[in-house]
């Protein structure tokens, strides 16, 4: 008797394909989504777009040219890359870093981080659809990249670092700039804050959108911003300090809900111990040479290391083996970050909107160009 | 003949071409007030301080080449952005701009039609925009299109019962629908709707800007998610008349916001004594300047807030909008009767 009634009409699920040209895929990522309505019930993520092959490219270069590389990984927060490739050889050949330089790469690890948030932030907020703070943000970007630029010459891939240290000493009167760039950055957080932190609609558009839990973000393999959003206290910075992050005084921030106004919180909080940081290194800066001891030909012994960083967007690590014999990595491997974080998006997706899928692949803050490489 | 023929089919004439021109230049507005907004400059390049912007701007749209998608609908894909303009500018017939004025010795009113059902008209005209939008989404057989196409026809019918049943409200108070009538109505009261129908006027400001499918409203076009929404396969003149229309149906809603609330062409506090010698400046002056404010506000409120996901906006107008137009339009009917 209890016939299933027979619908009116079909429903089929609309497969709709976003990118790999797209206004808010960032960049050349490919989401395949499939819809009911408006409502995302897969989500397929394609990569590959802006795969170069730099890994391959790294075990035909010999070790000071892999910096250049590394520049090009992710290319918003070249300086952390260039940190984390050094710190790595120098743990493959144990070499002593002197304190100068490692007080000056925090520094500049974290004025990346700080422009690097700058970016997330202006297009995070342009996704929904608050074009102004997109502009304010890169306001204060180009502030540091002119900073980078006195430097080192360069604004976007630096090549800033060398194996040992630094290749150059910080030019005159660059101290004094970086602390009044710390002045204004504060004052301008203030401006986005009132431009979003209450705004209501900023609310509905992030608060609940994206929830992921500790134990699901762990089991993901999420790192960096996007895991403290989810109220694991996880930040190599603290747990594993290099460079010269165990002699300053910061918080990690982390939050509660694990959804997408969290992660942003945290990264707005982040933003503010940045400025501490950079503040105690550039004040405390001791006086001393730049770079190491380091032979001339760069050729560590035979072994293998892995050595992560706490990159703005998460771990960021890498796995060299030296063979010990030629001048090049006989196997280099890269953990990226917005790889890793990226898996956890088809998850996030998962029921929610059209709309909000744009939200959520700003708040997992990738870059192609590292998820490529 | 003259009375009957000549000078209303001038006054078409003029106001047609000056809704066209304003929609350019509004279009420059908007660059150059979002830009100050955002600490940028805006157009610098055409003309001192990018002036000539507009013409630079139409000269483009006209020689791009025009592109009909092969497996589109031509017809209706063609059909649909004249039927999204067309009423738009159709609603224009009757704004009062201005009571009268003497031009050569005549008398010459400034409005093109005052007929008795003119707020009725621009709600029966201002839904037909709505058609344009959907068959364009429809007819470029596109997805990104189609999901806009729905999302503004969701939107845009439930946001017309709303800003309806705020406009009733008002018009029990007004206690007519010519649009001349309905100032002449708060020249008699002595003061502005917007003081004896605030919650009326935010429901239409409200419901205004999303009929316009303007920011913080704007998901048919959705840059960031839909990647231009509803005219993501338009190009060259077509596209431009999505973006005539959009812009015409901005001054639209300026201009009757302007009329039903804020007086018209009266000049601010039409019965305070004091500030008669605010009447120097003509009517249309007046008109004109608070169509600015509202205009102004529009680009404002675009630079400031992010935007609206659909279904919180359904829900807004739905639970939020319409259950208080209701409920003003019982109390403005208690008022009507007990005082």
């Amino acid at each position: 008797m209890a016939t299933k009634p027979r619908p009116m009409f079909d429903t089929n699920e609309l497969v709709l394909n976003m990118g790999p040209q797209h206004p808010s895929t960032h960049g050349v990522l490919r989401l395949v989504l499939r819809l009911d309505g408006e409502r995302v019930v897969g989500c397929d993520v394609v990569v590959g777009y802006l795969h170069r092959g730099i890994e391959k490219l790294c075990e035909n270069r010999d070790w000071t040219q892999i910096i250049l590389l590394t520049d090009r990984m992710d290319y918003v927060a070249a300086a952390t890359n260039n940190v984390g490739y050094c710190q790595t050889v120098e743990k493959l050949m144990s070499i002593e870093v002197p304190r100068r330089a490692r007080y000056l790469r925090t520094a500049m690890c974290e004025l990346q981080r700080i422009a690097s948030h700058c970016l997330w932030l202006g297009t995070h907020a342009m996704d929904i659809g608050a074009m102004t703070v997109f502009l304010y943000a890169f306001r204060e970007r180009e502030l540091i990249l002119d900073l980078f630029e006195e430097y080192c010459g360069a604004r976007l891939t630096y090549n800033s670092m060398r194996i040992g240290g630094l290749p150059l000493d910080i030019p005159p009167g660059w101290d004094k700039k970086v602390l009044t760039f710390c002045d204004v950055m504060s004052k301008k957080l203030v401006e986005y804050e009132e431009l979003l932190t209450n705004n209501r609609i900023w609310l509905q558009r992030t608060k609940q959108i994206g929830v992921i839990s500790a134990e699901e973000a762990i089991a993901i393999g999420l790192s960096g911003p996007a895991l403290r959003g989810s109220g694991v206290k996880r930040d190599i910075r603290k747990d594993e300090p290099y460079a010269a992050y165990d002699e300053m005084a910061f918080e990690v921030p982390v939050g509660k809900a694990g959804d997408t106004y969290d992660r942003y919180l945290v990264r707005l909080e982040e933003f503010r111990q940045s400025i501490r940081i950079i503040q105690q290194a550039i004040e405390g800066l001791p006086e001393g040479p730049i770079i190491g001891k380091v032979p001339r030909m760069i050729k560590p012994p035979a072994g293998e290391t892995y050595h992560a960083i706490e990159s703005p967007k998460g771990e960021l690590g890498y796995f060299i083996a030296a063979d010990g014999k030629s001048t090049a990595p006989y196997r280099f491997r890269v953990r990226p970050p917005s790889f890793c974080n990226l898996q956890a998006l088809p998850r996030l997706v998962k029921g929610h909107l059209v709309a909000d899928v744009v939200a959520l692949i700003g708040s997992v803050d990738i870059v192609l160009g590292e998820v490529d490489r | 003949m003259i009375d009957t023929l000549v000078i209303p089919l001038l006054k078409i004439l003029i106001v047609l071409n000056a809704i066209l021109v304003a929609v350019t230049f509004m279009v420059l507005l908007e660059r150059k007030v979002i830009a100050w907004a955002q600490v940028r400059l805006g157009p610098m390049r055409v003309g001192p301080h990018g002036i000539l912007q507009p013409i630079a701007d139409v000269v483009k749209l006209m020689i791009k080449e025009d592109i009909t998608p092969v497996k589109a609908d031509r017809w209706v894909f063609t059909i649909a952005p004249m039927l999204v303009l067309v009423p738009a500018l159709v609603m224009f017939s009757v704004i009062p701009f201005g009571e009268s004025a003497s031009l050569f010795g005549r008398e010459v009113t400034l409005y093109i039609a005052d007929i008795n059902v003119g707020l009725l008209y621009i709600v029966a005209v201002a839904s037909i925009g709505v058609y344009g939008i959907i068959l364009a989404g429809w007819s470029s057989n596109s997805k990104y299109p189609l999901l806009a196409g729905l999302r503004a026809s969701a939107q845009l019918i439930s946001y017309e019962v709303a800003v309806t049943m705020a406009l009733v409200s008002m018009i029990i108070s007004a206690g007519t629908l010519s649009m001349v009538e309905i100032v002449n109505a708060q020249a008699n009261h002595g003061v502005w709707y917007l003081f004896i129908q605030p919650v009326a006027f935010f429901i239409f400001f409200v419901g205004g800007l999303a009929e316009t499918n303007r920011a913080p409203f704007d998901m048919p076009e959705a840059e960031q998610e839909l990647t231009g929404g509803f005219h993501t396969e338009y190009s060259g003149m077509r596209f431009a008349l999505f973006f005539l229309a959009e812009y015409a149906n901005m001054i639209v809603v300026s201009t009757v916001a302007t009329t039903l609330f804020l007086g018209g062409w009266l000049r601010p506090f039409p019965n305070v004594e004091a500030l008669a010698f605010l009447g120097i400046l003509p009517g249309w002056c007046w008109f004109l300047l608070k169509t600015f404010v509202f205009l102004y506000i529009f680009l404002w409120i675009r630079a400031t807030l992010p935007r609206y996901r659909y279904d919180q906006l359904m829900r807004i107008g739905w639970k939020v909008l319409i259950p208080l137009a209701i409920a003003n339009i019982v109390v403005s009917g208690i008022f009507k009767v007990m005082f």
